[in-house]
């Protein structure tokens, strides 16, 4: 491990959430509240065609009758969702050529987060498309993937240019009637990322986006689509920062991945929005619907590190339709002091000889609660299909709560489903050990909840793991009781 | 002349406001090896748990000197740092943990502590693959996580292998017999001597005359009701294997 407790020692002397911080910049604002006319404004801010307003439209028609979901294991305040603006995007002066042109202080904020867009497109061979209060403001590396054919650019870019794509893709996997929260995304996204990938491509770079909410008391709504066409592959990458807020903060998020036959995806997240303070005040609501669905012999991956949001209300899931696809989940979801989270997956095989595999570990620490909710349904048609699901947590203190609520419904007698599961206390027989070798106690948690995790962290791109290990780490810290 | 590596005085210690050691003494010179016998219950692995730092027991009178410092407050990880080892009588696992990685960790922790750069992964291959050959650890345990899916005898195995990488300056070898057969009981012994030198010394604690076959001490110490009732050389053991413990019950109660 290159990271050493001294770093880290350092890095929370200097401040108090890692991403804690504002940037200044100027942005325009809608007003709060939501009505049509809000929706309108969004929609002509962004200069979008009559279809996408139409859709807009549709959706907060859905969603006015529509009433929040209360089944999940959370408690919180819900959000007044007339008290809420639901755009704002950076003043633009003009069309930016290079990234000589982009507002310095926007490249000191890239710099904080580990983004030196210049550095990775020399070292890392990243393409970055950064997201920041909903409007893409610096797309690198853009010729080299349309070589390809890749098209990889902001949802908005893609709603103009590729408008036959987004209207092929857009809703097929997480309709607009699919749930509150993706209702409410479909009326007011305001940006986010596309991706297509063309038939038999490989993507040559892990893809990535980072996500930011900037504005206080801008509700983030984020809208991914990816298509992987037929026998390509691509790898994306998604990590979520935000700065520190007393005030409730609502994301709603919705990502959608297509794999056409033979093709995969890997997506993989290290979530780590501000979780509120210590006493449990202030925070990041993460309301997410992210699905997506496999063609014949296709694969989608999804890997996740959760270590921030106060509330968090997420199953990335798979739809195996096509017979022999393949699904995974892998999972790492922290809560520490107050935080609540509510993850898993649910993974629909209706496709013959389809497969899943599902590993989560959670960790909960402080007082939070921490739980994996999961549906394994076999179809009828679902021949010889298999599951594996292990859901394991580890427990820190003796305040925290770990909660696994797997769901099974299997309607094909060939079908084989196993769960595992297993629930374990950090031991202070490991903790003296470690200390005994000379390893202090912080670091002894954060080797013992790194091995804990390994599974899922090996599952993640290099330069992912290592920051979910700092996350890890820093997410934990003095949580031993 | 020897060189004082510690001295125990007066120790009295609790765990769970009940009484463990009842005034214990003894002190060790560097190159020595003592041995401490005693019958169930009557403190042994209490003392190596109280000189490693336990915060389980609590130190209600007396000092523990160790290289001229008063450690009894010390956490844990200083006295280890300063070269205090304790060979586990049950070696934790640590699932997913390798235990390359865990012994790097503790290496640069300790580098650390003293301003020294980390170590460079070559050299500390290299150190791994000498060290391991010295205790004769199998080669696919050092990749595996710490303890986990170890036999008896591997996890004894690898706390030997663990004290050859940290090269400590008193080693306390708490039951490291207990599971053993007899010739992993040799393998084991080979490498404690090995490691020994006129720089070191180390403390094994055990039920058996068996070891001492093998880690000839220099002293033997008898542990009853918290105290060290009786001291001799060698020959103790063999009498104690004879006789056991009672004659020197009673002595003690006359």
């Amino acid at each position: 491990m290159s990271y050493t407790e001294k770093e880290l020692k350092e890095e929370l002397d200097n401040k108090s959430y890692e991403f804690g911080f504002v940037t200044d910049i100027e942005s325009e604002k809608a007003p709060i509240g939501l009505n049509k006319d809000i929706i309108k404004l969004i929609s002509s801010k962004k200069n979008e065609p009559q279809w996408m307003l139409a859709y807009r439209l549709e959706a907060f028609r859905v969603w006015q009758k529509m009433s929040e979901p209360n089944w999940a294991h959370v408690k919180y305040k819900k959000p007044d969702f007339q008290n809420i603006s639901y755009y704002a995007a950076p003043k633009k002066k003009k069309e930016l050529k290079s990234l000589d042109e982009v507002d310095p202080e926007l490249l000191r904020t890239m710099e904080k987060l580990g983004i030196s867009i210049e550095e990775q497109k020399k070292l890392s061979g990243v393409a970055v498309d950064f997201v920041m209060d909903s409007v893409s403001v610096a797309t690198s590396f853009k010729e080299k993937l349309s070589e390809l054919g890749i098209i990889f650019c902001s949802f908005s870019e893609a709603v103009n240019n590729h408008p036959d794509l987004v209207k092929k893709y857009m809703g097929t996997v997480v309709p607009h009637t699919d749930n509150y929260y993706s209702a409410l995304n479909s009326a007011v996204f305001s940006d986010g990322s596309f991706c297509y990938i063309p038939k038999g491509v490989r993507c040559p770079m892990e893809l990535s986006t980072y996500f930011r909410i900037n504005e206080s008391g801008t509700g983030q709504f984020e809208r991914t689509l990816l298509i992987a066409d037929e026998s390509s592959y691509v790898s994306y990458l998604e990590g979520c920062t935000a700065p520190q807020r007393d005030e409730n903060q609502l994301h709603a998020a919705v990502v959608e991945l297509i794999a056409l036959d033979k093709a995969e995806i890997k997506y993989s997240t290290v979530q780590n929005w501000y979780p509120g303070d210590a006493k449990g005040k202030g925070g990041v609501y993460n309301f997410v619907t992210k699905r997506g669905i496999c063609g014949y012999r296709s694969k989608i991956s999804w890997t996740q590190v959760e270590t921030g949001s106060a509330v968090t209300w997420k199953y990335p899931s798979c739809i195996l339709k096509g017979d022999h696809s393949i699904g995974e989940f892998y999972s790492v979801a922290v809560t520490n002091n107050f935080q609540q989270a509510d993850t898993g997956t649910k993974m629909i095989h209706i496709g013959k000889n389809t497969k899943s595999t599902i590993i989560s570990k959670g960790i909960s620490a402080g007082k939070s609660q921490n739980s994996y909710r999961g549906l394994v349904k076999i179809g009828k048609g679902a021949k010889n299909s298999r599951n594996f699901s292990q859901c394991d947590s580890l427990l820190m203190t003796d305040q925290c709560g770990a909660h696994t609520f797997p769901y099974i419904e299997c309607e094909n007698p060939t079908a084989t489903v196993e769960h595992e599961a297993t629930t374990s206390k950090i031991g202070e027989d490991q903790l003296f050990y470690c200390m005994q070798r000379g390893i202090s106690e912080e670091k002894a948690i954060s080797l013992i909840v790194n091995g804990y995790a390994k599974e899922v962290l090996n599952k993640l791109p290099m330069e992912f793991a290592v920051e979910a290990q700092k996350l890890l780490e820093i997410s934990l810290e003095g949580s031993v009781g | 002349m020897s060189e004082l590596l510690i001295e125990i005085k007066d120790l009295e210690c609790n765990i769970d406001n009940q009484k463990i050691l009842q005034g214990l003494n003894l002190k060790i010179n560097k190159g020595e090896v003592h041995a401490i016998m005693g019958p169930n219950g009557s403190g042994k692995s209490t003392l190596s748990s109280v000189l490693a730092g336990n915060d389980n027991y609590e130190v209600t009178n007396g000092s523990i000197n160790f290289l001229g410092e008063e450690i009894s407050e010390m956490s844990p990880e200083e006295r280890s740092w300063k070269g205090m080892f304790l060979a586990f009588q049950y070696p934790v696992e640590i699932p997913g943990v390798s235990n390359i990685n865990f012994l790097r960790t503790a290496l640069n922790e300790r580098n650390k502590y003293f301003g020294i750069d980390s170590i460079p992964a070559k050299d500390f291959l290299k150190m791994v693959a000498e060290k391991s050959e010295l205790v004769g650890l199998n080669n696919k345990l050092k990749n595996r996580s710490v303890n986990e899916g170890f036999s008896g005898g591997e996890k004894k195995r690898n706390e030997i292998f663990q004290m050859a990488m940290l090269d400590p300056k008193l080693s306390i070898l708490d039951e490291t017999d207990s599971g053993l057969d007899i010739d992993a009981l040799k393998i084991v012994a080979n490498g404690v001597n090995k490691l020994k030198s006129s720089e070191n010394a180390t403390v094994v604690i055990t039920h058996y005359q068996r070891l001492l076959d093998y880690i000839v001490p220099d002293f033997v110490h008898v542990l009853h009701e918290g105290k060290i009732i009786k001291s001799g050389d060698k020959s103790l053991a063999l009498e104690l294997e004879k006789k056991g413990y009672d004659w020197l019950k009673t002595d003690e109660n006359i």
